[in-house]
């Protein structure tokens, strides 16, 4: 057991699975001997090769489509968007032949498209965004949003061995600022399987991502005032855990749903007509929702502080509910 | 010839033109018959560019075609069937029904991904293929077909740049028709010959008479062999002309009736006839006698995708995943162990040429100094001191080591 980043974490999933695997392969912006714009693939270079670890041109079509064709040939590509909000640029790639490869021509696509996303940590409209649910809506793909260092580490290995293009959202604010023990050596976490982090009788609260960790906060003090709150992590977005989320209802019969990502279209709203089509009669209130502002995201602090859920707009929501 | 071809090549190269036309003229009448499910693109005009360019490749070669290209994927092996169940949404189709058209391919016998509509798209997904082939072992070469409409987009750039600055064994094919459905060539990019998009990358771009099969042969093998020897990638610009509509719907009022008029001149399996007869490669009733074969094997291949059934209806639901139903199994023809560590360590830093600089500059600096440029890595094409350009043998060592050193 060693304590580590959760950067630290994804970097040993990934070293992990060039060492076990020779047909995994990286490619991406700076990767190499730079390490990696967040040196998430620091040292990979110097151990695997300039064959494996590929710095590529600013060319994110170009990477995504390569990683395609390695893909075509058994090799499992793990490329990487210098920031994920960058994945706009190979918008075309992933929803047009990645996600449809399989289903339309039987032909497999076992790739990584890995990126640092979401906010908070000040970089303005194009470096904190998170583009996750335009891929959400996009069959074919899986969409992996882990929130600890332990799942970061078995979901990366997961993504890498499965046989489908998975996505896996890395977000940045949690790279250097959560730390935890986690196993030496192999263990993977299973895709598509969400977790309760925190068990409560008195509402659900379903979140992901770097929102786990202010819904446990907000958990936290909402006990101190006797609101018995059970936090779920989805750690994977497409596809959902629709049994641990209706299970979860079933158990609290108050549902509220924290994202990062902006308000319309966000993963609230799926949730929400999930939990309606299977759990409406066990509902005790409305489902509500605490999300980032329907804006882009703005640079100043003030400006972003005011646009990221917190501990307080979570607490309040979940109180609201609380109440029905 | 630099490229030989024996007699029985010649007259196969003929067949598969012949091939091309015969199965195309097939499903135009089924068309209008009502029996095309969705639209209906045609090569018509342009057969000797794929067929040409196919035939120049090894088995183990992979090719993406794009809509227009059906004659290499029967050089390639696929039947006649293949491509009527595709047209007709069978569900005996490679896809299931599940695409149509042209758009299926073959990972492990023939080695053809499935076209793109997107035009650009297939360039970096094949230079990626030519990057694992290489990575494989496999000495193998990629080749993908645009059209001078696609050469418009990012995806191009963005795919040839990277081919390029990887030296990956890629052919492209500007597959230059005249017409991006309505809109010219010369409207569309302000070049005259789109081969010369290749100085951008610093590879070489050959022209070639696209109605000229034995010329588009001989220019892809040349191609072919180049990036074969590990000199990076190549652009082939066929000079050719779409002779009819973008699709079946489109009656293409818009070309000038005095241009069909030029290119029906130059109809490439006319021209190539008369190159056979004249050599007596093929004689009036060799001739018939192959138009019946093909005509006969047609039938069977149309009369078994009529009678195949549609999907059934819940197959819409299944295979957005591989739940395993495909094993992904890299073919490696080199040991593992080169690519894994201790092996495949190396020391994580950049050796820049010259420092960027201008030779004139850089020349008066002490050697010392320079050495810090060195060469350690054989970089992706090496351009010695003295400006000269590498001999070939150092270029095919450099090559044997891909991805040392790409700067």
């Amino acid at each position: 057991m060693a304590q580590v980043t959760f950067l630290e974490a994804i970097r040993a999933g990934l070293m992990e699975e060039m060492e076990r695997d020779p047909s995994v392969v990286m490619l991406g912006e700076d990767i190499g001997v730079y390490g990696g714009a967040f040196k998430v693939t620091a040292g990979m270079l110097e151990r695997f090769g300039w064959e494996r670890v590929i710095d590529t041109p600013i060319s994110e079509t170009a990477i995504v489509g390569a990683a395609v064709g390695m893909s075509y040939l058994g090799l499992r590509p793990v490329a990487e968007m210098q920031f994920i909000d960058f994945i706009a640029c190979c918008f075309n790639q992933l929803t047009n032949f990645v996600a449809k490869s399989h289903y339309r021509c039987g032909m497999p696509v076992p790739m990584v498209l890995r990126g640092p996303s979401g906010g908070g940590v000040h970089g303005g409209p194009f470096h904190s965004q998170n583009p996750e649910m335009y891929f959400v809506h996009t069959p074919g793909l899986k969409v992996v949003y882990p929130a600890t260092p332990y799942d970061a580490k078995g979901l990366i290995k997961s993504a890498i061995r499965d046989n489908n293009p998975v996505l896996f959202f890395e977000h940045k604010f949690l790279y250097r600022r959560i730390k935890e023990e986690i196993p030496d050596g192999d263990y993977t976490v299973p895709l598509g399987k969400a977790i309760v982090k925190r068990e409560g009788k008195d509402l659900t609260i379903i979140t992901y991502a770097a929102m786990l960790h202010t819904s446990l906060d907000a958990a936290a003090e909402l006990a101190k005032e006797g609101i018995d709150v059970e936090v779920i992590d989805l750690r994977t977005l497409l596809p959902l855990d629709r049994e641990t989320i209706v299970q979860s209802v079933k158990k609290t019969n108050k549902l509220l749903v924290v994202h990062e990502d902006t308000r319309t279209g966000g993963i609230a709203g799926e949730i929400a007509a999930i939990v309606c089509e299977d759990a409406f009669e066990d509902l005790d209130g409305p489902i509500l929702r605490v999300t980032s502002l329907d804006t882009p995201v703005p640079y100043s602090p003030p400006l972003e502080e005011h646009f990221l859920p917190n501990v307080q707009k979570i607490a309040h929501a979940a109180r609201q509910l609380a109440r029905y | 010839m630099k490229y030989p071809l024996t007699k029985d090549q010649q007259v196969e190269l003929y067949y598969y033109m012949k091939l091309n036309r015969m199965l195309e003229e097939q499903m135009v009448r089924l068309f209008r018959q009502n029996k095309i499910v969705g639209g209906l693109y045609s090569s018509l005009g342009q057969e000797a560019v794929s067929v040409g360019t196919a035939y120049a490749l090894e088995k183990r070669d992979w090719l993406a075609p794009m809509i227009r290209n059906i004659g290499a994927l029967l050089v390639k092996g696929f039947k006649a069937r293949d491509i009527f169940t595709q047209h007709m949404a069978k569900f005996t189709a490679p896809t299931l029904g599940k695409d149509g058209t042209s758009h299926f391919g073959d990972l492990k016998e023939r080695y053809v991904v499935s076209p793109i509509s997107m035009l650009g798209d297939l360039i970096p997904v094949m230079t990626g293929v030519a990057m694992a082939g290489r990575y494989l072992g496999q000495n193998i070469v990629a080749l993908t077909w645009i059209g001078d409409g696609g050469s418009s987009t990012g995806a191009f750039h963005e795919g040839m740049n990277l081919a390029a600055s990887q030296r990956a064994p890629l052919v492209l094919v500007i597959e230059n028709n005249q017409w991006a459905y309505s809109t010219p060539v010369g409207r569309q990019v302000p070049v005259k010959n789109l081969a010369d998009r290749a100085k951008a990358y610093g590879i070489p771009g050959l022209i070639v008479d696209g109605n000229d099969v034995v010329a588009v042969y001989q220019t892809t093998k040349e191609a072919v062999e180049h990036c074969r020897a590990g000199e990076g990638p190549i652009i082939i610009e066929a000079k050719t002309h779409r002779m009819g509509g973008h699709a079946q719907h489109d009656a293409a009022d818009y070309v000038p009736k005095q241009m069909f008029e030029f290119w029906k001149k130059r109809d490439p399996i006319e021209l190539y006839e008369k190159q056979l007869m004249a050599a007596g490669l093929l004689n009036a009733k060799s001739k018939a006698a192959m138009e019946a074969r093909i005509e006969k094997e047609l039938d069977e291949e149309r009369e078994f995708a009529e009678s195949s059934p549609l999907p059934p209806p819940e197959l819409a639901e299944e295979g957005v995943y591989c739940e395993g139903c495909h094993a992904i199994e890299p073919a490696w023809l080199r040991p593992t162990a080169e690519v894994m560590p201790p092996n495949a360590s190396v020391k994580p830093e950049w050796i820049v040429q010259q420092f960027g600089a201008f030779e004139e500059l850089t020349a008066e600096e002490p050697a010392s100094v320079m050495a810090a440029s060195g060469d350690g890595n054989a970089p992706a094409r090496k351009v010695s001191r003295n400006g000269k350009k590498p001999k070939p043998a150092a270029a095919a060592r450099a090559a044997a080591k891909p991805g040392r050193g790409r700067r």
